[in-house]
Parts: structure tokens; C-alpha cells; sequence
């Protein structure tokens, strides 16, 4: 006990033979440590939730199939799957939807390949015409011409029960892969 | 680890010289050859700055920043706060009157050559803070959560998304979910007023604390060259023989300036009333025509100028090396002449640099590479066009308007100008190449071949061909003159 009363705390922490005190207050830092460390953790987890990439995809109903009459393109909207309360008008997301015969669609985003302006169709030339760079699309969303590096975006499709479903929710970026 | 030392040490030393004690006796004082007009509009864009940061606390306790609410606040602060108009008035143009303060700065200091030891980390300081204000004004332009700004966002993160590897994990980072909604709105309003003005104040002492320490620099003199050993020795010398005091004289200039620059940006939004907002901020209405506010339109210029394989190789390597050049610049020449007659390397880039963003700045206003898509059906064909034509003629002038031909092409001066003027498209094109090129497109233009019949083709070509002037014959194939001999001459 004598000899202990007369090392300093320094010295406890360090030589062969470590002191109760010693143990603890090295105990009490390592938690700590811990504690420190912990604490941001969800703040980052927070920040970077958006980074998780699991799809953000679901099937969206645009309502009875047969409101797209047959060879002609029409503007769908329907409500961001993913939408939360306070998003307002953001949640109304525009899609082409192309009727072919039957039951066969196309459904386009109306990002433009180049930059994500929105692209409009003109069924007197066949033609989607962005307004921002001059880039063009053909009436099957191919790319028509300017400086579109590829087609538009297709979404994926069903018809369930007479109901046209778009698989979407995701917004339409270049890299993503073409479906 | 004894280098790691001395490299530590010469790095605290190098800043330590910056942000010594200044040694200038009596107070601070400025050489009398910097009290010039050349020099006022750092401290015109401090001024602008704070009408900044008032307003902005101004606007902040009216605007809401929720996807669902923020258009209607700014419809609140235009038509229903007293004065709301107004301030959101001086803040937009406040904006725009300190960026092109912030730029006038910027030319000032390299023309100068003031950036040169000692004032190497003042510029670098600036430098960061021009791109502070930049973003500043970008994050501002999305709080005006209108059409445009959802397509300007929109237009931002397509092109973010073509990074490499890490872009659609930046983009859906930046937007804070899968697509634009109120996250993202609630993302860049948190940069506008939080994040971005925090830093923004930090860079800003800096600024002026590096200014208050190593002096306001002279100006340059051919043939005086800096060199590390003797500036502050020569610095502190012209102080000594014609230091001015801040005040009254040091000042005198930069408060007019500063005064006029105030009563500029008073009148300016008095007469132009604040920006937009336009349409609501709802994706589903397509008819909208995305701009970017002025300070961006040079970037909306290149993305439409460029070739398309040029855009992404632009946007994510050339642009960071300039940005990164253009910190780095008094690392690169931290010593030697200052005058910019005797840096013509300088004088060459600065021009060059200058000219393209005025240049593109000003296409952009205009933007002749967009289609206008609304002239088909609201520009009509200029009616001397259709005297004396045949039936089939004026058949093809209606079909010109009714494909949309005139959303790129214009007659009689109206219409797109993304492709040719067709006024004397005539005279450049045989009837051969104009079929061609409307059935396969070619150039900047889509292949029409699909969507017109033949008959539509011909009664097309028929009107083209009768588009050139009265005193100049169409173009004709010369392997088979077409054109009879005139007759009498």
C-alpha cells in the first residue's frame, strides 16, 4: 500500500505491474473511446440512408389500359411510390405511355437522355422534342437526333386485369441500366 | 519522422507568416499608389454581402421550406407580406449585383498580380469563397422551388449521376431519396441558410483578417519583381513613404463605390421586382423550358454547344482542373513579376477565359440551340413566302408548320435556330438533297422518312425549292445543268 501511495498516476499506466487504479482508468478511457465513437454513428447513418442502395422500385398502377387508345402516345402521371407526406406536387411524376396493339405498350420516362428536361410528343412528326439542347426521339423513345447519347429511359410494364402497371419510382438517370 | 516534422513545421510556418502580427505602427494603413477605382470591389462585395445576409434573415421568417408549402410562402412574401416583394427583390439581384462583384474581384487581383507572395492564401481564400457564393446561388435558385428550379435540379443531378463509380450514389446523397421530392428541397435549403453561410462567415474573417495582416499590395510596376527575400522589406518601405491611414483618404474610394453599388442594387429592384417564381414546382406539367439564373448560363451554352461525347468529359475532369487550377494559381507563380504586360502567358488565359464566358453567357440568353417548341404553332409562315405559289407549294409550306419543322427551322427571322434559316435553303440544297435530307435527317437533325408520306415529301421539296431569293438561281446538280440557258444575254 505504501509503495503504490507513492507512484504517481503516470507511472500506473505504464511498467510490467498495473495498478487496480491504473486498470480502471484505462478501463474508463476504452469506454470512452467507445462512447465517442458510437455517438456519431446515426447521425452518419442518417446522412447517408439515401446512400443504401436497395431498388427503389415498385409497381405503379396508370389506371384502366384501355384509356391509351391503340397507336398513339399519351401523358400518364401517377404518384411517386415513394412519397412522403410533405412532398406536395413533386410526387406527380410524368411517363409516355405508347399503346402499340393489344396489350402491347411502351411506356417512356420523359427525362431526355442528355440532361432530364422534359421531352414532349408531337404526333404530327412522330417525334419527342426536348426544349433545353435540341435532342430529338423517335415515336419507339429511340434517339432521333442532337445530343441525346441513347434512347429514353423505358419503364418495365404489365397488364394485370386490365390495368396498366409501370415498375418506377427511381428518377431515370443516365448510368442506370436500360430495362 | 524527423522530416514529417520539418515539413509539419515549414507548413505551420508558412501560415504562421500569413497571419502574424502586422508591424505597421501607427494603425493600418494602405500604399497610396492601392487607393485607386481598381481596388474597390472587394469591399463592394463585403457590402453586398451583408444586404445579403439581412435580407436573408428577413426572408427566412416568411419562407417555408416544405415541398408542399414553399412555392405558395414566395406567392405569401410577393402579394401578401409588406414589402415581401422587395426584399426578395434585393436579395435576387443582390445575388447576381455580388457575383459579378465577386468576379470583378477576381479579375482585379489577377491582373494585379496580388496574389503573388505574400497574399497566396488570401487568394486561395477567395477563390473558395467565389465557389461558396456560387453555390450559394445555386441552392438559392432551388429555394425559389419553382418549374424551373425542379428542372434545374433535375438538369444538376443527371449530369452529377455521370460521375464515375460514386454518381448515382451522389445523386441520391444529394436529393436525400430516390427522386426529387421534399427531401431535396429540405437538403439544399439546410445548405442556403445553414451550412454554406457558416462557412461562407468563417472564410470571409479570414479574408479580411489576412488583408489586415500582410497589407493591401501596391500597385505593380514593371520591372519590380517580387522575390521572397525582400517583398516585405520593399512592403513595409512604401508604407513608411506613402502609407495612406485607412481613414479617411484609404477608404474615400471604396465607399463611393461601395455607395453606388448600393443605390444600383436599390433601383435595380425597385424597377425589376424579384424572379419568379413561375409555374409550380410539379413535374407533371411538361411545358416548361428549364433556364438556368444567369451565373450558370455559360454552362447551359457548353452542355449545348459541345458534341454530346465532349459533355461528361467536360463537366466532371475540365471543369474541376480549371477550379482546381484556379486555387492553386499562386502555388503555381508565387513570385515574380506582377505587371500583366510582363506575364503574357497570364494575359493570354485571362482574355481567353473571359471572352468564352461572356460569349457563352450571352448565347445563353438566347439559346439558338434549343428548339422553340412552340413556333410551329405560333409563328405563321411570313405571307410574301406563299404570293404566286402553286397549290402544291402552299401544301408543303402548311406542312412545314403543321411537323413541327419550325421549332428548329426559321422563316422570315422567326422560329427555332437550332437548324438552318430555310429562307434560302434553296440555293444551298438540289431537290435530291433535300428529299435525302428529310427522309434520313442527318447533322443535328431527325430522320423524317417514318412520319411523312411521299406526297407530304414532295409537296415539302416543291415549297423548299421555291426558297431563294429573286436574283439567285437554286442550287443545281452540275453534272446535269438543270438550269435553261438564259435566252437574250
Amino acid at each position: 500500500m505504501s509503495d503504490s501511495s507513492e507512484t504517481t498516476c503516470e507511472d500506473s499506466y505504464v511498467g510490467p505491474h498495473t495498478s487496480r487504479r491504473g486498470f480502471l482508468l484505462r478501463a474508463r478511457n476504452l469506454l470512452n473511446v467507445l462512447l465517442l465513437s458510437a455517438f456519431p454513428l446515426p447521425i452518419v447513418g442518417d446522412l447517408l440512408a439515401p446512400l443504401r442502395r436497395k431498388a427503389f422500385l415498385k409497381w405503379v398502377s396508370l389506371g384502366p389500359a384501355s384509356a391509351f387508345p391503340e397507336n398513339q402516345t399519351r401523358l400518364a402521371v401517377y404518384k411517386n411510390p415513394f412519397r412522403q407526406p410533405t412532398d406536395g406536387v413533386t410526387a406527380d411524376i410524368p411517363c409516355w405511355v405508347r399503346r402499340l396493339t393489344g396489350d402491347s405498350f411502351q411506356v417512356f420516362s420523359d427525362n431526355c437522355s442528355h440532361l432530364g428536361c422534359p421531352v414532349r410528343w408531337f404526333p404530327q412528326s412522330e417525334l419527342f422534342m426536348c426544349p433545353c439542347h435540341g435532342g430529338t426521339f423517335h415515336a419507339d423513345g429511340s434517339r432521333g437526333s442532337g445530343p441525346p447519347p441513347r434512347g429514353l429511359y423505358v419503364y418495365p410494364f404489365k397488364v394485370e386485369s386490365g390495368e396498366l402497371w409501370i415498375n418506377a419510382g427511381e428518377m431515370p438517370l443516365m448510368t442506370l441500366p436500360r430495362p | 519522422m524527423a522530416r514529417l516534422r520539418s515539413w509539419l513545421l515549414a507548413i505551420g510556418q508558412w501560415f504562421g507568416l500569413r497571419l502574424r502580427r502586422p508591424e505597421y505602427g501607427n494603425g493600418f494603413r494602405r500604399p497610396r499608389s492601392s487607393i485607386s477605382w481598381a481596388y474597390v470591389f472587394g469591399s463592394g462585395a463585403f457590402v453586398l454581402l451583408l444586404v445579403e445576409f439581412v435580407t436573408g434573415v428577413c426572408l427566412a421568417l416568411v419562407y417555408s421550406p416544405s415541398a408542399e408549402t414553399a412555392w405558395q410562402s414566395l406567392l405569401n412574401l410577393n402579394y401578401q407580406v409588406p414589402f415581401g416583394w422587395y426584399l426578395r427583390a434585393l436579395h435576387f439581384w443582390g445575388s447576381n449585383f455580388l457575383i459579378i462583384l465577386l468576379i470583378f474581384h477576381l479579375i482585379q487581383v489577377f491582373v494585379l498580380g496580388s496574389y503573388k507572395y505574400p497574399r497566396e492564401l488570401t487568394w486561395i481564400i477567395g477563390v473558395l469563397l467565389l465557389l461558396l457564393t456560387l453555390g450559394m446561388a445555386l441552392s438559392g435558385e432551388v429555394l425559389r422551388f419553382d418549374q424551373e428550379s425542379y428542372w434545374d435540379l433535375v438538369i444538376g443531378f443527371t449530369l452529377a449521376g455521370r460521375a464515375p463509380l460514386i454518381g448515382p450514389f451522389l445523386v441520391h446523397f444529394l436529393m436525400g431519396g430516390p427522386i426529387i421530392a421534399g427531401a431535396t428541397l429540405m437538403r439544399m435549403y439546410l445548405m442556403h441558410v445553414l451550412l454554406v453561410p457558416a462557412a461562407i462567415v468563417v472564410l470571409t474573417a479570414l479574408h479580411l483578417l489576412l488583408v489586415y495582416r500582410l497589407g493591401i499590395s501596391e500597385w505593380p510596376m514593371p520591372g519590380r519583381v517580387v522575390r521572397r527575400e525582400t517583398y516585405l522589406t520593399n512592403y513595409r518601405t512604401v508604407l513608411d513613404r506613402e502609407g495612406e491611414p485607412l481613414i479617411p483618404n484609404g477608404l474615400r474610394k471604396d465607399m463611393i463605390f461601395a455607395m453606388l453599388t448600393v443605390v444600383a442594387l436599390i433601383v435595380t429592384a425597385a424597377i425589376m421586382g424579384p424572379k419568379g417564381p413561375n409555374g409550380p414546382p410539379n413535374p407533371s406539367i411538361i411545358r416548361t423550358r428549364p433556364h438556368p439564373d444567369f451565373f450558370f448560363l455559360w454552362v447551359e451554352a457548353l452542355m449545348g454547344l459541345l458534341p454530346s461525347w465532349l459533355d461528361t468529359p467536360f463537366g466532371l475532369v475540365v471543369l474541376p482542373i480549371l477550379v482546381v487550377g484556379l486555387i492553386a494559381l499562386p502555388l503555381i507563380s508565387p513570385v515574380g513579376e506582377r505587371a500583366i504586360l510582363r506575364r503574357p502567358l497570364s494575359l493570354v488565359v485571362a482574355t481567353v477565359m473571359v471572352t468564352v464566358l461572356i460569349v457563352t453567357t450571352w448565347l445563353g440568353t438566347y439559346d439558338p440551340w434549343s428548339q422553340e417548341m412552340d413556333a410551329w404553332s405560333g409563328t405563321p409562315t411570313p405571307v410574301e413566302y406563299l404570293k404566286g405559289r402553286t397549290p402544291l407549294e402552299i401544301q408543303g409550306a402548311i406542312l412545314i408548320q403543321a411537323k413541327q419543322c419550325r421549332n428548329c427551322h426559321s422563316l422570315g427571322g422567326a422560329g427555332g435556330m437550332r437548324g438552318p434559316a430555310l429562307d434560302t435553303t434553296a440555293t444551298r440544297l438540289t431537290r435530291n438533297e433535300l428529299i435525302r435530307q428529310i427522309l434520313q435527317g442527318g447533322g443535328n437533325m431527325p430522320a423524317y422518312g417514318k412520319a411523312l408520306k411521299p406526297a407530304e415529301v414532295a409537296a415539302i421539296v416543291a415549297f423548299l425549292a421555291t426558297m431563294h431569293p429573286p436574283n439567285e438561281p437554286p442550287a443545281h446538280n452540275s453534272a446535269q445543268p438543270a438550269i435553261p440557258p438564259a435566252t437574250g444575254g
